[in-house]
């Protein structure tokens, strides 16, 4: 306990949790497969408590994770057991708004969707949207490269961070970016997004915010089949347009998500296409006779569009339940988000399709097919003997097919803890080891995250549980 | 001095082996990146030439790093589509690999962003040899660290690009360029930041000194009048209509970068820093563009002035011609997270731009 009493001197006691019961909230994150308890949960208030808290683990050399709201879904935010969990959720203060700039400085702990309310009153926004935004944090974000619905055209969170104060694995801290969206010399920062918290903690972050769209045009088309749906995405991009999100849902994800929200989706479809075009309203208004045009073309029995907000934000609404409601179908459920070209998106979902028939398990499908990104659902229960296993073969064969197709077994989620294993499918041994040595220049004792991202390394406790707390409460979804 | 012409990633790797200091040279168009000193060896990259995989559909395209900006575009145009960032010097024969280790954007960056966005996956050669991947060939992907990203603006420091993965977009059906002059700089950065912030989107939106702004609209041809007169209403002033092949023609030119005599230097700034440094410029040629986080100037007195000038604004710059032993100019972006990076990937400093000490 001399380890702790050293740690007290910079943490009272109400932020310095290492009693069982104080640490059982952060022994999991939403990948609730996976748990650890860390030896102590530290909650800083500033920078300089970060550093603190990392130089205290230099020190002694524990491993550390640091995480936000812990919405990860690929294990990313686990604790090490035995390690430090620098919980950041106290830094959650909105630095500097500059709408004139347009820019947002925030503390990691600061939530993502509150970035587009500060914004809101100047006609701003935030553009990233995963759907975790209610509750995931702009610091679990940087560290994850978080996507959204709106990738194709917006990019990730990587394309929306301009600056990043860090605090590197020996407790140094440095600066990263700057407030300008051009730079000169390497992109340290964009190097440093997305790199799974493991070369350091971002403890102030500048967020690049962008004009809210005038208008939005949003349709709703539905199919008889599944590749239907993914022929009239081909045929919209192949028509030159770039809508702002296309998104698609199968019968089983349709089904959930009507029994959750009601969104008013007609029930019988084999599949849902949620095409949005956004931008000037002439602009808009142009492209919307194109896009119905395509639309009508490509086979769909009934098309919506929605003619005011209200109606755009329920059909969004059923499409952002939709994850959190395919749970109601099965006590269990594994989400992956491995990424396929989009002109094989029908070939991977046949793929998948197979696969699920073959493993005696539902697959739900609910992706983002404007940029590719699956997120095929797996249903599961953990109480019957040996079903958690064949989900995870199951998931494990669709990342592989992913691969095999030219594409990634993360989209959006990361590799964390979940996808480590299949890295090596992607990435050759001199990749591996280049992004390594990376990694031991900035943390030599692998401190930061330790156990993550890289294949290998030991293994953490396995355990089935149900969906997490905040998803049970419906604050979260896996998305 | 040795000139090596390797036509292979395995070839660029044994180059640099063999040799223990090394400089890549794309089309030469960034003269004052791409001249050895007398101790380097020089590869030649356009033997690495050539697009390997295109899918309209896809909205990627790969290509080795050696390919020349002009292939790539002319092939894009063909599918009505385009590299959104809008990379400078074509004509001059920039290729893919040196615009992305110089990091350059053009005036287009404005719409969708700079080469940092749209840049999918890379291959290099590290200074150890050894040819690494990173990266994809999808639009999303958050798989591994972004290696891609990291050799924007590289500058060949930390590896030698073999192999480059881009997004890739849609060019607008219509095009149209609205120039408007104003009275008095501060009119026309009030104008500029009010046309940044609303949902007018611009293709470019470029500030020429004294104080006029550039605008480009793009997308359906039968939208196109109607935003034109919005956008004169929301400026507020009347302005000259460019259409048809004069707009692009003059697009075109400024491509070129040919602003004037002197050196020609890239700036990363906001349009904050604006108004000082339109003070000091003077004569200077120089273009301001995508909202003024982005100047182009032709500078033709003694570097160090220039250096003094953007230290004092706190601002970083980048000498793309005109011979200097020190391309990188103004504050000083050196920190220890680069250093780490550095020694991880070339530990022996075979890239090192500067003679060792």
């Amino acid at each position: 306990m001399m380890l702790l009493d050293e740690l007290g001197q910079f943490f009272p006691p109400g932020r310095l949790l290492h009693r069982p019961g104080e640490l059982a909230p952060y022994e999991s994150d939403a990948l609730t497969a996976f748990r650890a308890r860390p030896l102590a949960v530290v909650l800083p208030e500033s920078h300089e408590e970060v550093v603190a808290a990392v130089r205290w683990c230099a020190r002694h050399r524990i491993p550390y994770v640091a995480r936000g709201s812990g919405t990860s879904l690929s294990g990313g935010s686990l604790p090490i057991d035995g390690g430090l969990l620098i919980g950041l959720n106290r830094m959650n203060k909105l630095l500097r708004l500059d709408p004139q700039e347009r820019i947002a400085v925030v503390e990691p702990g600061f939530i993502n969707l509150q970035v587009s309310n500060a914004a809101a009153p100047h006609g701003l926004y935030y553009a990233p949207d995963p759907s975790s935004q209610p509750v995931s944090t702009i610091g679990g974000n940087l560290a994850f490269n978080s996507g959204g619905a709106h990738c194709l055209k917006y990019g990730m969170t990587s394309n929306h961070v301009l600056a990043a104060r860090v605090v590197l694995p020996d407790g140094e801290t440095v600066v990263l970016g700057g407030e300008s969206l051009e730079n000169t010399g390497p992109d340290w920062l964009g190097l440093f997004v997305g790199s799974e918290g493991l070369l350091g903690i971002a403890t102030e972050i500048t967020l690049r915010l962008l004009p809210k769209p005038e208008t939005y045009h949003t349709v709703l088309a539905a199919y008889d089949s599944l590749e239907k749906a993914g022929d009239a995405v081909a045929a919209v991009v192949a028509s030159g347009l770039l809508p702002g999100a296309m998104e698609i849902m199968d019968s089983l994800a349709i089904e959930a998500a009507e029994a959750a929200v009601k969104a008013g989706y007609p029930r019988e479809a084999r599949a849902l296409l949620i095409v949005e075009l956004e931008g000037e309203t002439p602009q808009v208004e142009a492209e919307a006779r194109y896009l119905d045009e395509v639309i009508r073309r490509s086979g769909a029995y009934e098309v919506r569009v929605a003619q005011s907000a209200e109606e755009r934000l329920k059909i969004w609404k059923g499409r952002k339940a939709a994850f959190s409601a395919v749970g109601r179908l099965s006590p269990d459920y594994i989400v992956q988000d491995g990424v396929v070209p989009r002109s094989r998106l029908g070939q991977a979902l046949a793929e998948i399709e197979r696969l699920s028939a073959r493993y005696g398990l539902r697959v739900a499908n609910v992706f983002h097919a404007g940029d590719g990104n699956l997120h095929p659902l797996i249903l599961y229960n953990g109480r019957v003997a040996g079903e958690f296993e064949r989900a995870e073969e199951l998931a494990g064969e669709i990342l592989r097919l992913c691969v095999a197709l030219g594409g990634s077994i993360t989209g959006e989620h990361g590799v964390g803890m979940e996808k480590k294993a299949y890295m090596p499918e992607m990435f050759s041994e001199a990749d591996l080891a280049a992004m390594r040595r990376i990694r031991l220049a900035l943390d030599p004792l692998e401190l930061s995250n330790r156990g993550k991202m890289f294949p290998g390394g030991e293994a953490p406790a396995l355990h089935q549980a149900g969906p997490h707390p905040l998803e049970r409460a419906g604050v979260i979804s896996r998305e | 001095m040795t000139v090596l012409h390797p036509t292979s990633p395995a070839e660029v790797q044994e180059a640099v082996r063999a040799h223990s200091r090394v400089r890549a040279r794309g089309g030469g168009s960034k003269p004052a990146l791409s001249t050895p000193t007398e101790d380097q060896t020089v590869l030649e990259m356009r033997g690495l030439s050539g697009v390997l995989e295109y899918d309209p559909g896809e909205y990627v395209l790969v290509a080795r790093a050696g390919t020349p900006l002009a292939e790539v575009e002319q092939l894009l145009a063909q599918h009505g589509q385009y590299l959104p960032f809008d990379p400078p010097l074509v004509e001059q024969g920039a290729t893919l690999g040196g615009t992305v280790a110089a990091g350059l954007s053009g005036p287009m960056r404005q719409r969708y962003g700079g080469v940092r966005d749209f840049i999918l996956g890379v291959q290099f050669v590290d200074g150890t040899g050894q040819l690494v991947r990173a990266g994809g060939k999808v639009v999303k992907n958050a798989a591994g660290f972004d290696l891609p990203k990291l050799m924007v603006g590289s500058l060949g420091r930390l590896g030698l690009l073999t192999e480059l993965a881009f997004k890739v977009f849609p060019y607008p059906k219509a095009t149209a360029t609205l120039r408007v002059a104003f009275p008095k700089l501060e009119a026309a950065l009030e104008a500029l930041y009010r046309l940044a912030g609303s949902p007018i989107e611009l293709y470019a939106l470029d500030l020429e000194p004294p104080a006029t702004l550039t605008l480009r609209l793009g997308g359906l041809p039968e939208a196109l009048p109607a935003r034109l007169e919005r956008l004169t209403a929301f400026v507020g002033r009347a302005g000259d209509l460019l259409q048809g092949e004069a707009e692009t023609q003059y697009w075109r030119d400024l491509n070129r970068l040919e602003l004037g005599a002197g050196y020609l230097v890239k700036v990363a700034l906001t349009a904050r820093r604006i108004p000082t440094l339109e003070q000091a410029l003077g004569s200077t040629p120089r273009r301001y563009m995508s909202a003024g986080h982005l100047l182009y100037l032709a500078w033709n007195h003694e570097l160090a002035q220039l250096d003094t000038l953007l230290r004092s604004q706190n601002l970083s710059g980048l000498v793309l011609r005109g011979h200097t032993a020190r391309p990188q100019i103004g504050i000083d972006l050196e920190q220890v997270f680069g250093q780490r990076v550095t020694a991880a990937l070339d530990p022996q400093g075979r890239f090192s731009l500067a003679l060792p000490q």
